[in-house]
This record gives C-alpha cells, structure tokens and sequence, in this order.
C-alpha cells in the first residue's frame, strides 16, 4: 500500500477514536453540571411527583452508563433524538441552524484567508519597513479588540455613520443569495476582523523563517526579484505552518462564534448550545459537541495532510 | 585579452551586533584587486574570516546579511556593477555571473523538483526556451557524469547523494551560459574519495564551456588542480597573488609558505605493549532498523598510543565511538578496558569507568554550556570525580589551562569569547581534567583551519607524551591519520577493511578501498588530479 494512503487511513480511524473519546468528555461535562433537566422544563413550582412522573418518562432514572450507551446505539444509526426539553427532532432542529453556521463560516473564510495569506506575503517582502508595520500593526489591533466590541463597533459606524447595512442579521429559509449575503455582511465583516491578524502572522513569521535559509540566497542570486523569490521558493516550504493555523481559524469560525452570533440576532448552531446547556438539555448538547468536534478534527486531519504531502521527502521517498 | 571582471582597491565593510554590547564596526576585505579573464579560472585562498566568499559574492555585488561594498571598483564586462540598481543587478545575477555554494544539500529548495531548478534561471532571464534549457541541462548532466541523465532532473533534491547534488549545482550554475562562474568550496563538505570526482567533473565543465571562474576554498591541494592563478588572502587583505604554479613551488610569502607546508608533522610510530581497550567482534544497529551499522568490528589500542579510524561518511566510525563510550550499546561483542570487561551500556557503568573513557567532539561549540565560563566547564569534572572544590580546583583548572597553551587570564571568558582553536583545546582540558587513560576524539579538527589543525594535533602528541593517554582519533582525513596514528584501522560500510600499524596499513600492496581513499586526497602539486584518475582501480563509493 501507498505510504500515503496508509497514512490517511490511519489519521481518519485516530480521528474516529478521538470523536468517541469527546461524546463520552461531554457527556460526563454535562452530567456532572449542577442542575436538573426535569426541573429545569417544569419550573421552580413544579411538584416532587411531577418531576418524578418527568424523570421516568424522559429516561432519567437510568444510569449514566445505561443512557450513554444507549444514546451512542441511536447515534451510531443516524437518530440524534429529540430535545428534552421542547421534543423537537434534534437533526431537524440541527439541520438549518448548521447550514446558517456554515454559510456564515464560508463567507467569512473565503475572504479572510486569502487577505490574511497575502498580506503576511506583503508583510514578509517588506519586512521591518513601513508596510510591514502598518499591516502588523493595524492586525495587532484588530486581534486585541474583544469580538463583541469589534461588533458593536462596526454596527456603529456602518448603520449610524454610514447607514448602509441593517444592524440585525435575520435569515430565513426561502431568501435569495444575495439577500442572505447582504444580511450577514456585518458579521462576516466582523469575523474577518477576528481571524485576520493570526494568519496573517503566522504567514509572515512562517515566510521569514524560510527566508534564513541557503535556497533563497541561490534564488536570490538567480535573479529573481523578491516577490518572485517569495512566491516560488519560500512560500512552497512555508505551506504546512501556514495551512494548520488557517485551520483553526476556520474551525473557530464555525465551532467558537457564539458570541458575534447572539451580537447579531443570527439564528446558528453556538447560539442553539448555549441555550441548551443552560437547560442541561444532553442530547442536544451530545449532538451539537459531536457535530462541533467532528469538524475541528476533520479540519486538522486535513491540515496535517497537507502539511505532509507539501513535503516532498513524504510524498517521493528515498 | 580584455579582463572579464577587474576588481581594484575593493572595500568590504559590516557592522556586528553582538549581544548586549555596542555594535562593531568590521572591515571584511581591504584594498584587494585582483582580475579574471574569459576561459580562465582564479582561486581564492584562506582561512575562514579571510574574506574569500564575500570577494566572490562582491562580483555579483551581493552581500550577505548587513555586508556593504564600501569602496573600490568591481569592473564586469566593464562596466561598474556597484553603480546598477536593483533590477541592473537582477538581470546580471544568473545571466552574466553565476554561484555554486558550498553546500548543495542546502542551496537546492528541497520542495521543488531538480530540473525546475535548473533551468530556472535560464527561463528567468529567456535566454532560452523551455524545451532548449532542459536539452541543455540534460546535456551538462551527462557531461558532469549524472546518473540517468535524461531522467535525473524529474528526483528531488532529497532523493540524490551529496556529490550528485553538488554536480547538479554546477549544473544548474552552467546551463544558462554565464561568463561568469563562482565556486564556493564545492567540494569541501564531500567525502574525500566524492570530492576528487566532483573535482574532475568540474574542471571539465570548465574547459569544455569556455566559462571563466573563481573557484574560492581553503584548501590549497584542491585549489592548485583547477586554478590558473591564486590569490591567497588573510584576515581581508591579499597576501600573495600569482600563477598557480609559482604559489605552489615558489611562495614568496611566510603565510603562502606556511599553507604550502601544512600538515608535515612528524610523529614516530610507537609500538607493543598490551591494549589498554579492546572492542571485540562488536555489531551494532540503531534502535528501530534491522540493519548492522557495525558488524564483526575488532580493533584495539595500547595504553599511550593512537588507534585512527579512518573512513568516509557512513561508514560507522562515529558510530563506534558511541559504543565504546556506550551511548549506544553494542548488541553482540565486547569491549574490554584495563582488563577488566565494560557493561555495553553507559547507566551500569562504574563511576571510575566514565572518568577513564573521555570523548572530544568536532563541533566544539555545540559541546560547551555556553553561560558557563571556561573555568566553570574545566572545573565541572573535577568536582564530579575528585570532588575539588575552590583554591584547589582553581589551581587544577590554571594547571590545565597551561597544558593546553592558553594560560592565565582565559578561566573567566565564556566560549563565545574564544576562537575556534581555543574552544577546542578547552575541550580537550575538560577531558584531560578527568585524568582519563583514553579519549576518543572523534572529528576534532575538521572544523578547524589547516594551520589552527596542525596546533591542536601537536598538542595532543604532547599531551599523549606528558599524560600517556590513548587516543582513539576518528577522522576522514588521511592526512590527519599520517600525522597521529599508531596503529589504523580502515572502515567501509560498518566493517573494518584494514587494520594494523600505521607503517602497514599505508604500505603496499593496497586493498582496493584503501588504495582508492589513499590515491583521492589531493596532493599539493598541479597536475596531480590527472594523474590519479588514469590509475584509479575502484569507483568512488558515495558519487
């Protein structure tokens, strides 16, 4: 078998264990929260009875053993259950607020990354010159700045000062692509501000860092000009740091954005978890941190894969 | 004939900045001029610190890190490259001049194939088309004695030998047709037996193409093959410029004559007496792999004398040490010291058993704490093994400090304060220091000059004289050898294919490997590289 296929094989069956490992961390998170589901559904006025009638219906009396592996059973065949607290299908439920989280993820990705990654390239090229610390500095002080004040910020100045854009990004199911777009331009704007600085860094510091090396005094004693230099023999030995940190910047655009999603009234996933957490609600929980884990995994699964097949000596042994 | 590059009262300047103290301002070469005309090649000679690479990166007027050309002219095909801007030097860098670096390993991108690179300048500057650069290059493959030359250039870098890789950067400096070509030691990080191959294969290169070149090293047997005139320089000024015949048998200076007598040092062979160590049938292989680096290894040494090793990279000759001194435990033989036998490994060691086997490395940097004062490093081992505390470890490390030749004064400097000769004799006291009966040196003068070498081998035969230690002294230089040794043993592929009294080993008849090794270190006369290829028995192994 192919070194590498070997390779991905085993990344994948790893990343499977580590998902099972993190149902079972959640599942003994949210146990050990202090609280009770049953109370929680029926309200502080609720009866012993009732809430032991509730216990019993909802499966509660059960050990934590007994309700684990029999959540896991119907998880391993697609059923996530229903909420405790409301009965809603949690798939169904999961369904559209992913997508929403998705969509947001996206847009912000898609721009961030390729801004981030050139100007850490700008920054390199010029390094210790003016553009280098106008860009340093401009992205130092977007990544200081608190998520919600950058939030609050951009809506001032692009609803009141230049009213342009609706402080609130409601999306509904039936909305056109551009509708949705201009809906979530404010957050996508301000999670670019977010994630930015810390790829544009590691670009930067990742370039410089092969720059030290022999290879680019032959290229630059070829003749090449110092973009050219850059792009062809710096950037290909830079790739695998840069790549693993774009990755966990866009897993925390997806898993980690609660915040500028409750800023903006937008109806995703963070928002979804933290409500049920507070209701010790476990299924949503379970489904909604497996869902969170599965693609911060994925994500570095495929980073580390990048990384080593950017490297020639993996890819053409000896 | 019209000089193709006239350099005249060329000034190099740069500024260090050491820590924590005020920057220095550093004259790197002062007033030199020297020329190179079309087809010929000049040879740039001296230790390092000489200035010998920065004068040739200056005709490409490049200067590394914060290196400046101050002053003087450097005329290429005459015009005034220090007055071209940026994209003047761009266009001039790999079309006109091109560079060869030491090491090739390093110099080739290691993510890009080795074709691409190549012809890259070619392309870069359209000198030719794709389709005529790679004929090129597959042409100056062949000529440099590539292997599969057609397909060579589709490997990595990582996946071709040292010297193919610094055939392949002679490639790459060739094929877009320069004037101009800068060799900067490119034979000195390859094995002995690689480098003469190397050698030849470039010095044809050179005279097929017509390409003039500076070829730039520190050793003058090598320079003398390939060079038509030398320049020999010290300390950034030129001490002697002329044909390379005249500097070879006529130097006119005390420091040309110096260099051209190095390495002469006498030492009569000692023989007798019963081995003070004795590694026996000794196989060894690193932890995961199931191959032997070492297999059926029996060597031995008299108290008071030297055994060398000798052989080329990957041969197993550090490897050995490691297993004397039990780093790394053998997994079959024994070794026996001072009659008694030695646990294979370096935790069930006595105490006594470290302090008598002691070991000095090559790179002596790397084997000193540099926050330690010297004083500190010397008195560590007397204080671990004979507990001598102040006055009287004091007096110890001055006592030490006089064996070596460094004296009063050096016990509160820490190592970046030495030079590279110093560091290693504080090497060597820190092993004198544990009274040792044996010391493995393994490499310790390859990272030194030739003459700063000489001074350490010298002290060492005195100290073995004062002291009576035995030396295990493992080397790839047979010049190294001749000077040492008592007794050598040759290695090639984890085997010992050699072995004897010095006396015997380097007389005749030769068993084919020593006879290649012996016949491939560069003798200090012109007209020896062609002479050796006729009568060469045996390929090199590692080309």
């Amino acid at each position: 078998m192919h070194p590498l296929i070997k390779l991905v094989a085993q990344r994948i069956a790893l990343g499977l264990i580590l998902l099972l490992a993190v149902s079972v961390v959640i599942f003994l998170g949210v146990e050990m929260l202090p609280g009770d589901t049953a109370q929680a559904i029926l309200g502080q006025s609720a009866t012993a009875e009732s809430l032991a009638n509730l216990r019993e219906s909802l499966g509660l009396n059960q050990s934590a053993t007994t309700r684990y592996f029999n959540w896991l059973g119907h998880a391993l065949q697609g059923d996530l259950g229903k909420a405790l607290t409301n009965q809603q299908d949690i798939a169904h439920a999961i369904g559209q607020r992913l997508g929403n989280t998705l969509f947001l993820a996206a847009c912000a990705g898609i721009i961030a990354v390729p801004m981030a990654i050139t100007l850490g390239l700008i920054a390199a090229r010029y390094n210790g010159r003016w553009p280098d610390k106008a860009i340093s500095g401009v992205t130092l002080a977007m990544i200081s700045l608190p998520e919600f004040v950058a939030a609050y910020f951009v809506i001032f100045l692009l609803t009141q000062v230049i009213p342009i854009l609706q402080p609130v990004s409601m999306v509904f199911p039936g909305m056109g692509l551009f509708e949705k777009l201009h809906a979530v331009a404010l957050p996508v704007i301000v999670l670019v501000m977010v994630v930015l600085a810390h790829m544009m860094r590691m670009t930067r510091a990742a370039i410089l860092n092969v720059m030290q090396s022999a290879y680019i005094e032959t290229a630059e004693l070829k003749g090449l000009s110092p973009m050219q230099v850059i792009w062809r023999h710096a950037m290909p030995n830079a790739v695998a740091p840069i790549i693993s940190v774009v990755v966990i910047n866009l897993a925390y655009l997806v898993v980690g954005v609660v915040v500028v999603e409750v800023v903006f009234s937008y109806n995703a996933l963070g928002q979804y978890l933290v409500d049920h957490v507070a209701k010790r609600d476990l299924p949503v929980v379970q489904a909604v941190g497996i869902i969170f884990a599965a693609v911060y995994i994925g994500l570095n699964i495929l980073a580390d894969l990048i990384g080593i097949i950017a490297n020639p000596r993996l890819r053409h042994p000896k | 004939m019209a000089d193709l590059l006239t350099i005249k009262n060329l000034r190099i300047e740069a500024t260090a900045y050491p820590p924590g103290e005020a920057p220095r301002h550093l004259v790197l070469v002062d007033d030199v001029s020297v020329s190179v005309q079309k087809g010929r090649v000049l040879g740039l000679i001296g230790e390092s610190g000489a200035g010998k690479s920065t004068i040739g990166l200056a005709a490409m007027s490049y200067g590394r890190g914060g290196v400046r050309l101050t002053g003087g002219q450097v005329l290429l095909n005459g015009r005034d490259i220090r007055a071209e801007g940026a994209a003047g030097l761009r266009a001039l860098r790999g079309r006109e001049v091109t560079y060869v670096a030491q090491s090739a390993a390093a110099a080739f991108n290691p993510a890009k194939r080795l074709m691409a690179q190549v012809i890259e300048t070619s392309l870069l500057h359209k000198l030719m088309t794709k389709q005529q650069a790679e004929a090129r290059a597959v042409e100056l493959f062949r000529k440099l004695g590539l292997p599969e030359p057609e397909t060579f250039g589709r490997r990595y870098p990582h996946q071709v030998s040292g010297g193919q890789l610094q055939r392949a950067m002679t490639a790459m400096a060739l094929c877009p047709k320069p004037d101009l070509v800068i060799f900067d030691e490119p034979t000195t990080a390859l094995d002995v037996t690689t480098q003469i191959d190397v050698l030849a294969a470039i010095k044809e290169a050179i005279r097929d193409t017509g390409v003039a070149a500076i070829y730039i090293t520190h050793d003058l047997a090598v320079v003398a093959q390939v060079a038509d005139d030398i320049l020999v320089l010290r300390h950034g000024k030129a001490v002697e410029y002329g044909a390379t015949d005249q500097i070879i048998s006529a130097p006119k200076q005390d420091y040309t004559q110096a260099l051209v007598s190095v390495r002469r040092i006498d030492h009569a062979e000692k023989t007798g007496d019963a081995p003070i160590l004795r590694a026996q049938d000794i196989a060894a292989r690193y932890h995961g792999t199931n191959f032997d680096v070492l297999q059926d290894v029996t060597v031995d040494v008299a108290a008071g004398q030297t055994l060398a090793i000798v052989g080329e990279s990957g041969s197993g000759k550090s490897t050995l040490a490691r297993v004397i001194t039990g780093l790394l435990p053998a997994r079959a033989g024994k070794i026996t010291f001072d009659g008694r036998t030695l646990s294979p490994e370096l935790a069930s060691r006595s105490k006594d058993d470290l302090r008598q086997v002691q070991m000095i490395y090559q790179m002596a940097d790397t084997a000193m704490n540099p926050r330690q004062t010297v004083g500190t490093i010397i008195g560590r081992p007397l204080e671990f093994y004979f507990g001598l505390k102040g006055e009287a470890k004091r007096a110890r490390v001055q006592e030490l400090l006089d064996q070596i030749e460094m004296g009063a004064g050096f016990e509160n400097r820490y190592p970046a304060e030495l030079s590279g000769g110093q560091k290693q004799r504080v090497c060597i006291a820190r092993a004198l220091a544990a009274k040792p009966k044996l010391i493995l040196c393994d490499e310790v003068t390859s990272a030194l000059d030739p003459l700063v070498a000489d001074g350490i081998l010298k002290l060492l035969l005195n100290l073995q004289a004062q002291e009576g230690v035995a030396y295990v002294f493992i080397t790839h230089d047979l010049a190294t050898v001749k000077a040492i040794a008592d007794k050598i043993a040759v290695m090639y592929r984890g085997k010992v294919v050699r072995y004897g009294q010095k006396s015997d080993v380097l007389a005749p008849p030769f068993d084919d490997y020593t006879d290649l090794l012996l016949s491939s270190v560069p003798e200090m006369k012109t007209g020896w590289l062609e002479a050796v290829l006729k009568t060469r028995r045996m390929e090199s192994a590692g080309n």
